[in-house]
């Protein structure tokens, strides 16, 4: 490495016009990206923008299928991650990439294992001393140089193991490390030294990927950053020429077109109060009022917590402190899931596929799988009623589905997460949790599912939805609260919320928050 | 500068010492369980039990589920489990036995009888890794298809080769070696000098490290470049061996080769595992506690005998075993995460 280089010289690394399809889904448009050498480069954009994708192509986990790639001059076409980290482009994983029952330097020796007497093959005796030094040396290097190379990385803080990852990067003498939201999982204590130690690799003159939600964050640590929309790079420039409003308006860009129901509910009296709910472990601190009669919008980042405060309500997560009151009658915190939705509580599950449907079970069974009580006669199940009830759910929501007794896996997405709203209304639910409802289904099931919403607000039932997509809680709810880093923001009135407003109090936290 | 070390965050994370104790705390178990099957038996039996003839006993009951364990050891590190191999020991005695049969002499006996069970392993390990089948159901067809093998080449029954083409072998697993000073069979040294090899390779070698790295988390070996399905492989190849080469020995302690032994052991080797602090989710494990739980179980199993206590009785402590030494590595998870 030449020492000394201005910034903004020649690309140590450039993607040009990169193209990348899963299906049918187009997840990478002509995607530029060109990081020059010593410098932080903040890659930027709403969740699945394409940010991921693209670090998957950089870092050989993916195949491009159209563009060209450059990196310290030559083409760069990786086979796999482990190539790509031997040739000097290492990526940090979101989900820590460590075996947690190995050591320190076992971790960062793994799949490179240090050898005495190679000729023994994969049994030849390792080169411990070797590992360690290593393991010492970028410790050292990373500000740890205290950390004993034989601690098992299982007994760690997830800032030390971040640590090890990026010490991993650091032994295979990568010139390029790609940063996956780091801090995410962190404390604000943690993320600021993980900050310290990502600028002190940048002056060594490492360049460095980073991918992160939290503007002040790149603020602080990026020289440049490129922004990504849609699967398109929409915009790259230095930091410094902006300001946050610019780059949230880059982000975002784009109105709600006219797929949302009217907004002419009339809200009731409050059936769901939740006060000072804390979760273990997030969320921190939230409140919230859910009247009969209208929608409520949770927005905030992957990962601040949205899902979690759901489930807590639901009483799917253990709960630590606050009280939940639903029809006037507060619940004990150890109630069962069980004995809430009794209470009319409904809860779906941003995990569709996973546990919200049994998908090998008929459209039948999962309708009406959590309140058999309906369809039996004497305590057995009786098909009749089955049918009838089944089909009663598939004709009012227009479930596109033939046989009800057909797998719930021959359906749609659009169709799947219709049975699986229905099943909540087919146990009475009068209170809707709905995390993430229309995730990984089509424009058209969308404005269908939105409708049903409307549907069930007009009808006196109250309904909260958690959406990482701002323009459809914008288009969709009648208030919106945001949550941000485990703390739930106030509720506001759609009206006073914008893309912009919303999306900076996702990033920076509500002022209430800053002032308290 | 930023970057020193901060006294607060080092405060937070466990000590080295913390650690420490655990290890010791997991050997603790086994340890515990065979002073206290040791202390038992010798209160029952304090005639019979602590004696040098008994002794003599319990190291060669040892070999076979010892060198079996060896390889589960691997296994269940791994974050397999090996089911076949009882009927494989079966087997391994069947094919050394009919080697002996044919003329041959116990070494190639030996040979044939390993050999047998690296292929049975080898079979194994290509079913999870080529066609991604769990090792559960993969294992327990082995464990139907070794048994049933065994019995059409032994014609369903007792394959007894002529007593004096078991040469070496006989004396190898004589419970009162010839050569006094030895004090124990042979084949139990063999079995310490292997479990010291099996331990040295899992811990200090690159193929042991990346054992444990696929049970405590296969995506980062692959993203790591282990080479995953080479590992698996080779570790269901090394416990087939294990089987194989205790086949040799039951063949050698019996005299004969006898398809319908070793039923019901795969759960006393995997107990064996268990007992001595691995986890039954991968990752966890060693040779030093599966050494103590194969000891413990034959201490286990030489008392009832010694005591009167009927086999069926047996069957069920050491099936309750099983259940705790689960149940204790259950809560021993929990607490950790």
């Amino acid at each position: 490495m030449p020492d000394a280089i201005p910034p903004y010289s020649a690309p140590l690394l450039a993607m040009c016009g990169v193209c990348k399809r899963y299906g049918g889904v187009q997840a990478l448009r002509d995607v530029d990206l060109a990081v020059t050498p010593g410098e932080v480069h903040a890659l930027v954009g709403e969740n699945g923008a394409g940010k991921s994708t693209l670090m998957k192509v950089l870092s050989g986990v993916e195949r491009l299928d159209a563009g060209t790639m450059k990196f310290a001059g030559r083409a760069w076409k990786p086979a796999g991650p482990v190539q790509a980290r031997r040739a000097g482009v290492a990526m940090i994983h979101q989900e820590l990439a460590l075996a947690p029952h190995l050591s320190i330097a076992e971790n960062i020796a793994l799949g490179v294992e240090p050898r005495k007497f190679r000729g023994l093959g994969p049994l030849a005796p390792l080169d411990r001393r070797l590992m360690h030094s290593t393991a010492s040396r970028v410790l050292t290097r990373l500000g740890h140089g205290g950390l004993d190379p034989a601690r098992r990385t299982g007994d760690l803080p997830a800032a030390t193991r971040q640590l090890i990852e990026i010490g991993r990067a650091l032994a295979s003498q990568a010139t390029v490390m790609i940063m996956d939201e780091p801090t995410s999982s962190l404390g604000r204590h943690d993320a600021d030294r993980l900050l310290e130690v990502v600028k002190k690799l940048r002056d060594e003159g490492l360049s460095i990927v980073y991918i992160s939600h939290f503007l002040e964050e790149i603020r602080r640590i990026a020289d440049r950053f490129t922004v990504l929309r849609d699967g398109r790079t929409v915009a790259t420039a230095a930091i410094a020429s902006s300001t946050d409003e610019s780059l949230i308006e880059l982000m975002t860009g784009r109105s709600a077109g006219a797929v949302f129901p009217a907004r002419d509910r009339q809200p009731g009296e409050v059936i769901l109060g939740i006060d000072q709910l804390v979760g273990c472990p997030t969320p921190s601190r939230a409140s919230l009022e859910v009247r009969s009669g209208e929608i409520v919008g949770i927005a905030g980042l992957v990962g601040a917590g949205r899902t979690e405060f759901l489930r807590c309500i639901a009483g799917l997560d253990p709960t630590a402190a606050g009280a939940i009151t639903i029809h006037g009658r507060q619940l004990d915190l150890k109630t069962s899931i069980r004995a809430r939705m009794r209470k009319g509580l409904g809860f779906l599950s941003e995990d569709r596929k996973g546990e919200g449907l049994a998908l090998s079970m008929s459209i039948a069974e999962n309708l009406l799988l959590s309140n058999f009580k309906a369809v039996s006669k004497r305590g057995l199940l009786s098909n009749r009623r089955m049918q009838t009830a089944a089909n009663q759910w598939i004709d009012r929501l227009a479930i596109r589905s033939g046989d009800p007794a057909r797998a719930a896996q021959t359906l749609s997405g659009g169709n799947q997460q219709k049975i699986a709203i229905a099943r909540l209304l087919h146990q009475d639910s009068t209170v809707l949790l709905l995390d993430e409802p229309t995730r990984g289904i089509d424009i058209g099931s969308k404005v269908q599912v939105y409708e049903l919403l409307d549907g069930l607000a007009r009808s006196g039932r109250g309904v909260v939805v958690s959406s990482g997509h701002l323009p459809e809680l914008l288009g969709l709810c009648d208030r919106i609260a945001v949550m941000h880093r485990g703390v739930l923001g106030p509720a506001r009135d759609v009206a006073e919320c914008t893309e912009a407003s919303l999306m900076s109090e996702a990033v920076l936290g509500s002022e209430a928050e800053v002032a308290a | 500068m930023m970057m020193n070390s901060n006294p607060v965050v080092e405060q937070v994370e466990r000590s080295p010492a913390q650690g420490w104790v655990r290890r010791v705390g997991r050997l603790a178990a086994p340890f515990i369980g065979l002073f206290l099957v040791l202390a038992i038996f010798t209160a029952i039996e304090p005639g019979s039990f602590p004696t040098v003839r008994n002794g003599q006993t319990i190291a060669v009951q040892t070999v076979v589920v010892g060198i079996g364990a060896l390889g589960m050891c691997f296994v269940i590190v791994c974050g397999g489990i090996d089911l076949s191999i009882g009927s494989v020991i079966a087997l391994a005695s069947v094919a050394g036995a009919m080697t002996l049969d044919a003329g041959y002499g116990p070494t190639a006996a030996m040979a044939m009888a390993g050999g047998t069970g690296a292929f049975c392993g080898l079979i194994n390990g290509g079913m999870v890794t080529a066609l991604r089948i769990p090792p559960f159901i993969v294992t327990l067809g082995m464990l139907g298809i070794a048994r049933g093998l065994a019995k059409l080449l032994a014609g369903n029954q007792r394959i007894a080769p002529p007593p004096e083409s078991l040469g070496w072998l006989e004396g190898f697993v004589d419970k009162t070696p010839e050569i006094a000073w030895l004090l124990v069979a042979p084949a139990a040294w063999c079995l310490l000098a292997t479990a010291i090899l099996a331990g040295f390779v899992l811990r200090r070698t690159a193929f042991g490290v990346q054992v444990v790295a696929i049970g405590s988390s296969e995506p980062t070996a692959r993203l790591c470049g282990v080479p995953v399905a080479r590992t698996k492989i080779l570790v269901y190849v090394l416990c087939g061996l294990g089987a194989g080469l205790a086949g040799a020995v039951t063949l050698g302690r019996l005299g004969v080769g006898d398809p319908t032994t070793a039923v019901g052991l795969e759960l006393q080797i995997i107990a064996a595992v268990v007992i001595g602090g691995a986890s039954l989710s991968g990752g966890e494990g060693g040779i030093l506690g599966t050494m103590i739980g194969a000891f413990m179980l034959s201490c286990l199993s030489a008392g009832c005998t010694l005591a009167g206590i009927d086999n069926s009785i047996q069957e069920i402590i050491i099936g309750g075993i099983i259940v705790a030494a689960v149940t204790i590595d259950g809560l021993r998870q929990r607490r950790n995460r």
